[in-house]
């Protein structure tokens, strides 16, 4: 059953990220990357990891994929051929890629997992079922310097984003709204 | 196995079907209290005609709905058209999956434990009300984008810009309880409210939720588009808005999302900050002259009058405040919501750890 659900989300997240970038009406790629956005939640949801796929649909789904529209819309991209005649160079750098994957699956597999056991340590053992707690404990002992990290790459891009969306200061009294939500995300 | 699957799959369709019904018919007795209330601020008296006092003026309204034309304007995009309607009111109802409707009881039938006054007690209650009430933006957004007309269009644009900020003060504003409770779990949280009405996470020791509270009806009322804060469908300007060009049963679905969301963050409000379905003393006055089994009544009484108070303030405010100008809507949201949300943050987090420690 498991199996089968697994199998389920896997094949919708593969065909709608082909679709992401196979279809050629930009809002309708935005979708279908709304219903990977989706899938990948239903496989967190599978995995006792509910409170990553919550945050999963409002963080990509509720914000940024609403942003992405936003521009798309904006900018009224009509249906452009230009990404659709690039098939070559996609091709060129898709292939190693994919014989790289296999290698790593075929061969690797049993080192690779073994590894990443070592890695996530004995706290994701504790993981109970209150998954947000478990990843609240983790975050702020084993993972802050991490954590602290990543928030300090945030606040420099945010800083950024402003300083380079408010150049002409005293001509525009009104901040972009657009701008201030990505650097907030 | 299957006759418990089955059983299991019974008892949830029951549930859910109680619960549509119990909104629908929200839905239907607030559109005319709407006009209704609308009425009397303003020295009329709301719709009389059908009906004694008009009270059948909801059911006129949706027989009217059903049978307008639908049209789908020339060179719209029929396909995300005759979605965008859909998607805007399946998140909403889907929401009111987790919102506690009376005390947490249980009780088994062939050993299937029962909750009967919440569909599904998930552990993420409110983060899962959150995701899917983010995705009421895309209905909106797309079915401005697929009318093809340049007021729908800004229509659009417009509530994808307001409701992508003011959802972040949605969550913000939440977090000061979440800490208080300790769950994200609408269950928990309105047990963690039990006893006297001071109890209640909006004045609940150590740290009083009362500016999250506010921080919260205001935040909503923007993501609901409701006046003063819709923008999205300011007739002055744009027509009608995102749904300029929609008629009949898929205006019918806009307008039934619309209002369903209401129901929605007034229910979360209440189970949030006002204690749920707790009354505001302990207990419930049906235990003390000894009918305990009766008691669930009193207690989704209480939840219901919280509820439509919440919903009566939306009226209120409509008919009292004029609509913000557009960047008076942002500065508002992002200058001082977020500053206080976040200092409300701030402040619960350490009265909450100093409360533990002493």
């Amino acid at each position: 059953m498991s199996q089968l659900v697994f199998a389920y989300f896997a094949g919708m997240i593969i065909a709608a990220s082909v679709l992401v970038v196979a279809l050629k009406n930009p809002v309708y790629s935005a979708l279908s990357l709304l219903v990977m956005f989706f899938h990948v939640a239903g496989l967190f949801v599978t995995l006792h990891a509910e409170f990553l796929a919550a945050v999963q649909i409002i963080v990509y789904a509720g914000a940024i994929l609403v942003l992405y529209l936003f521009v798309v819309m904006i900018l009224n991209v009509k249906q452009d051929d230009r990404y659709h005649n690039q098939w070559r160079i996609a091709g060129f750098v898709c292939i190693p890629l994919m014989m790289e994957a296999m290698v790593l699956l075929s061969g690797g597999a049993e080192t690779r997992t073994a590894g990443s056991q070592a890695v996530l340590g004995p706290s994701a053992q504790a993981i109970a079922p209150d998954n947000t707690f478990a990843i609240g404990q983790t975050l702020f002992s084993t993972y802050l310097f991490p954590f602290e990290v990543a928030s300090l790459v945030l606040l420099v891009a945010m800083i950024g984003a402003i300083v380079l969306a408010k150049r002409e200061i005293g001509e525009q009294d009104d901040p972009s709204p657009m701008v201030q939500t990505k650097a907030v995300e | 196995m299957v006759t418990e699957f089955g059983l299991r799959l019974a008892i949830s369709l029951t549930q859910i079907g109680a619960v549509m019904c119990i909104v629908v018919i929200t839905v239907l007795i607030l559109t005319l209290a709407e006009r209704k209330v609308l009425g009397w601020m303003q020295d009329r008296m709301g719709p009389m005609e059908v009906g004694p006092y008009g009270i059948l003026q909801p059911f006129a309204d949706a027989i009217k709905l059903f049978f307008k034309e639908d049209i789908v304007p020339a060179g719209a995009n029929k396909f995300i058209f005759t979605m965008a309607p859909i998607l805007c009111l399946i998140p909403t109802f889907i929401g009111f999956a987790v919102i506690p409707w009376g005390p947490n009881w249980t009780f088994e039938i062939n050993g299937i434990v029962v909750k009967p006054f919440v569909i599904s007690d998930i552990n993420i209650g409110i983060l899962y009300i959150l995701a899917f009430a983010s995705l009421a933006a895309y209905g909106i957004i797309l079915g401005g984008w697929a009318s093809n007309s340049k007021y729908s269009l800004l229509g659009g644009l417009r509530s994808a810009a307001q409701v992508i900020s003011y959802e972040l003060n949605v969550g913000l504003s939440i977090v000061g309880v979440l800490i208080l409770a300790g769950s994200l779990s609408l269950v928990k949280i309105t047990d963690a409210q039990t006893g006297w009405f001071w109890n209640w996470h909006i004045f609940a020791l150590p740290a009083p939720q009362i500016f999250a509270f506010v921080v919260y009806v205001i935040s909503v009322v923007a993501e609901t588009n409701r006046v003063p804060f819709d923008l999205p469908e300011a007739e002055s300007e744009l027509v009608a808005g995102f749904f300029t060009e929609y008629s009949g049963l898929r205006f019918a679905f806009f307008f039934l999302a619309e209002y369903a969301n209401m129901v929605l963050v007034s229910c979360v409000a209440s189970a949030l900050f006002l204690g749920g379905w707790n009354a505001p003393y302990p207990g419930t006055l049906m235990e003390l002259v000894g009918l305990s089994s009766w008691s669930w009544i009193e207690s989704t009484m209480w939840f219901a009058i919280k509820t439509y108070s919440l919903l009566f303030l939306f009226f209120w405010l409509r008919a009292t405040l004029p609509r913000l100008r557009y960047d008076q809507l942002m500065r508002f949201g992002w200058k001082v919501l977020l500053p206080i949300a976040l200092a409300n943050i701030v402040v619960t987090a350490i009265a909450v750890f100093i409360y533990q420690r002493i």
